[in-house]
């Protein structure tokens, strides 16, 4: 029966290539992010992060 | 600048609330029923509309799609109104999104105990229904982009994302999954076949959990969790990093339901690598919401609200946690099939989305009726009732998934299996069966108390419908104020080039796994000998699907020495290229029937119809006494036929044009095997006297449902076994 197990993707011409994309896809994608992070400014997310906590005006006092 | 005064709209997420309790009671009312049929097989014996295969759909789409899809709009109308500082952009849309919805839910309620179902899991509902739901889904969105911008709050809260990304990909999931082509009203063939339908079913059903039951989920949390609390988030940052990372390696795991399948290695492998990736951006999130109740864990004493959401945030925890476990090859060689994947289920389903649920309408509910909860201590009931309930659930659920796994697999020394009859390995868990309906009946109870609650709330306070609120106009932003900001507060005042991204970053997985199952022309090896079902089989086809037969039978047997003792030679790949839909199934409840063709006479089938207990004592199959009853309608053959050429099955002409004669001639095969049965054929003959003295219409054996249903058995797994001159 093993002769209907065979490789799906060895025919594709330059196979090899897609791993490379897919790792610098991954690895420009998560510096990217890290660098974004931490190079907020502390002032914007105390601003941002207190926004549900704003509208406590009307009969939110319960 | 300015101070505008708005109003809130209130209602629609008070009515979203009372959907959300409705059809919570319904949606687990219907899985109660289904867990006592594990016990009581046949207590809705020979009511079509209520049997295991249909009810379980049922069940599941009430709870996803009516209990947690209300609750997620009853918390995004509620959290995004007061997050912008705005009115929803329409009325007109609220209510669309409201009543559609509705609607739609009512229909699946009707269509799919009828046996209306495309068979794949969690996108049971047919066609019409299917568009249904996505032009509801777009008035949802629509509505939701509107109000982002007529904001009067220049930067966009973390939930707000969620809310953006759980629209994009639940839109896009939908409708890839989806792709059906109808022959009738109410009847559909799936687009894709075998492998192909597999992968794109559990990219869907995957990625359905992910962004239905947990990105909207996590919205809610980032802004319940902090109401409730009455302090930020513990990190914003945090968050941000949970956001992206949680979609972008989220859309990737799907695979993982189809390991040790006839799925492509590598795109198990890809499934599993990310499934491991996924407990960094779980757990993160998870460590954020448990940490904003830093310093006031003295109110999670007190607060019920906040006990609920803590024990929601645990189990999400649990849950993510065990998700990756499950994925690993070892593991998942274990676990898939069994209860297990039950018991995991219900600790995201119980927990993580039921008591957010239920911590959010605590909280809302006497906001919306400005007053205070009726009861306190009822609330503190219905949690520890509901906790207890969910360990009596799940607890059991493991054990059982562990024992009958490890039955399974064991061999005596000689090499023979040692429980090589699977009733043994189901009889063994029945205790256990037991214990999960007592804890589901459990949290069931605490569901009514909650309905009480509510409803002496709701009498002791008045309802505010629209609320008055005041904000400024966002002021337009200058080159100035911008100078230094920097890149994701630009991103964050863009809600379109936000949602453009969260798009891209979802479309990348996707992309990188389905489309080469779709455009390499080699990637399923063909198999000569595999040829289409009969018209008769594709018939027989079509009630197994109705009837719901994958909930509890697989069709894919996995390469493992126990598996292939047991059920026979392991499923191929080429195998199912005619399969539109695939049919491979989740879970067995009973054994695999991939290779059930030819495995037992006519008459056994006929007579486990019957009655399952006469041939298989202690069997938990319900009977299907309506198939040896109902005639068979098989008059739209011809349609289904010209369907399946139209997706690529190669049914020549001819096959068509013949295609009643053919039926008629392998039916007749059947009832005259059927025949050689004496006591069939006594009392078939006496049927038929009977009716023939009484002058009543009688229905030939060869034209009843039974007599397809044989028909499809006897041809599963055969093709293979044909010897070929190659």
């Amino acid at each position: 029966m093993l002769r209907f197990i065979k490789g799906n993707l060895e025919n594709i011409d330059g196979v090899a290539i897609y791993p490379i994309i897919s790792l610098l896809i991954f690895f420009i994608f998560f510096v990217g992010l890290f660098f974004w992070v931490i190079t907020m400014k502390k002032s914007h997310i105390e601003e941002v992060s207190n926004i549900p906590l704003e509208n406590d005006q009307n009969n939110q006092s319960l | 600048m300015e101070v505008q005064k708005f109003y809130y709209d209130n209602k629609i997420v008070r009515n979203f609330i009372y959907a959300t309790i409705v059809w919570g009671v319904v949606g687990m009312t219907v899985g109660l029923m289904v867990a006592f049929m594990f016990m009581f097989p046949n207590y809705t014996e020979g009511i079509s509309w209520l049997s295991f295969g249909r009810l379980r759909p049922l069940h599941t789409n009430a709870v996803i799609f009516a209990f947690v899809g209300n609750a997620i709009f009853a918390g995004v109308y509620y959290s995004t109104q007061r997050l912008l500082k705005a009115r929803m952009f329409s009325d007109l849309l609220s209510k669309i999104n409201f009543w559609g919805w509705q609607l739609i839910i009512v229909a699946a309620a009707i269509s799919l105990p009828l046996g209306y179902t495309t068979s794949k899991e969690y996108a049971e509902l047919e066609w019409p229904i299917d568009i249904a739901i996505a032009l509801v889904w777009v008035v949802f969105g629509a509505n939701l982009i509107g109000t982002l911008i007529k904001r009067r709050q220049r930067h966009i809260y973390v939930a707000i994302w969620f809310y953006l990304a759980t629209f994009v990909t639940v839109a896009v999931l939908h409708i890839v999954n989806s792709m059906e082509l109808p022959v009738s009203f109410m009847k559909s063939y799936s687009a894709y076949a075998g492998v192909q339908d597999a992968l794109v079913q559990w990219w869907y059903g995957h990625n359905a959990v992910a962004f239905f039951l947990t990105t909207p989920f996590l919205g809610l949390m980032y802004y319940f969790v902090p109401k409730a609390a009455n302090r930020p988030v513990y990190s914003y940052r945090l968050s941000i990093v949970h956001f992206w990372s949680l979609i972008f390696i989220y859309i990737w795991a799907g695979p993982h339901h189809l390991l040790y399948t006839a799925l492509p290695d590598w795109a198990q492998n890809l499934g599993v690598a990310f499934s491991i990736m996924l407990i960094a951006p779980s757990w993160g999130g998870m460590i954020n919401g448990l940490l904003t109740l830093r310093g006031a864990w003295d109110k999670v004493r007190t607060d019920p609200v906040l006990k609920f959401m803590v024990v929601a945030i645990t189990g999400y925890g649990m849950a993510t946690f065990e998700g990756p476990m499950l994925a690993l090859k070892n593991v998942n060689a274990i676990a898939h099939y069994t209860d297990w994947i039950v018991a995991h289920v219900h600790v995201g389903a119980l927990a993580w989305n039921g008591f957010l649920t239920f911590g959010m309408i605590y909280w809302l509910i006497p906001r919306l009726f400005k007053t205070k909860l009726w009861s306190i201590s009822l609330a503190n009931l219905h949690f520890w009732i509901g906790t207890l309930g969910i360990i009596l659930y799940t607890l059991p659920l493991y054990v059982a998934g562990f024992v009958q796994a490890s039955m399974w697999k064991q061999f005596n020394p000689d090499g023979t299996l040692v429980y090589g009859n699977f009733l043994e390995t189901v009889n063994q868990i029945m205790p256990m069966y037991w214990m999960r309906a007592i804890g589901g009946s459990m949290f069931i109870i605490g569901m009514l108390i909650l309905v009480y609650n509510v409803i002496m709330t709701i009498k002791s306070g008045s309802s505010v419908t629209d609320e008055l609120a005041e904000a400024p106009e966002l002021e337009k932003v200058t080159k100035k104020q911008t100078k230094s900001e920097g890149y994701h507060t630009w991103l964050e005042r863009r809600p379109v080039k936000f949602t453009l991204y969260a798009t891209i970053a979802i479309l990348i997985g996707g992309a990188v796994q389905i489309i080469p199952s779709l455009i390499v022309d080699d990637y399923i090896p063909q198999i000569s000998s595999v040829k289409p079902y009969t018209p008769l089989e594709l018939e027989g086809r079509d009630l197994y699907i109705r009837e719901g037969c994958v909930g509890c039978h697989s069709q894919m047997i996995r390469p493992f020495r126990s598996e292939v003792e047991r059920y026979g030679e392991y499923s191929k790949a080429g195998e199912y290229v005619y399969d539109h839909p695939f049919l491979w199934g989740s879970k067995r409840t009973g054994p695999d029937l991939h290779r059930i063709g030819g495995k037992y006479s006519d008459n056994w089938h006929f007579n486990h119809f019957y009655d399952p207990q006469t041939t298989s004592d202690g069997s938990i199959m319900p009977s299907y006494k309506w198939f040896i009853r109902d005639k068979h309608d098989r008059s739209n053959i011809v349609g289904k036929m010209e369907a399946m050429v139209t997706l690529g099955v190669p049914y020549t002409e001819e096959d068509i044009a013949n295609a009643e004669a053919s039926m008629d001639e392998q039916a007749a095969q059947i009832e005259q095997n059927l025949y050689s049965d004496p006591d069939f054929a006594n009392a078939y003959e006496a049927d038929k006297a009977a009716a023939a003295e009484n002058g009543e219409e009688f229905v030939e054996m060869r034209d009843r449902e039974v007599v397809s249903i044989i028909a499809y058995l006897q041809r599963l797994g055969t093709d293979i076994k044909v010897k070929t001159e190659e």
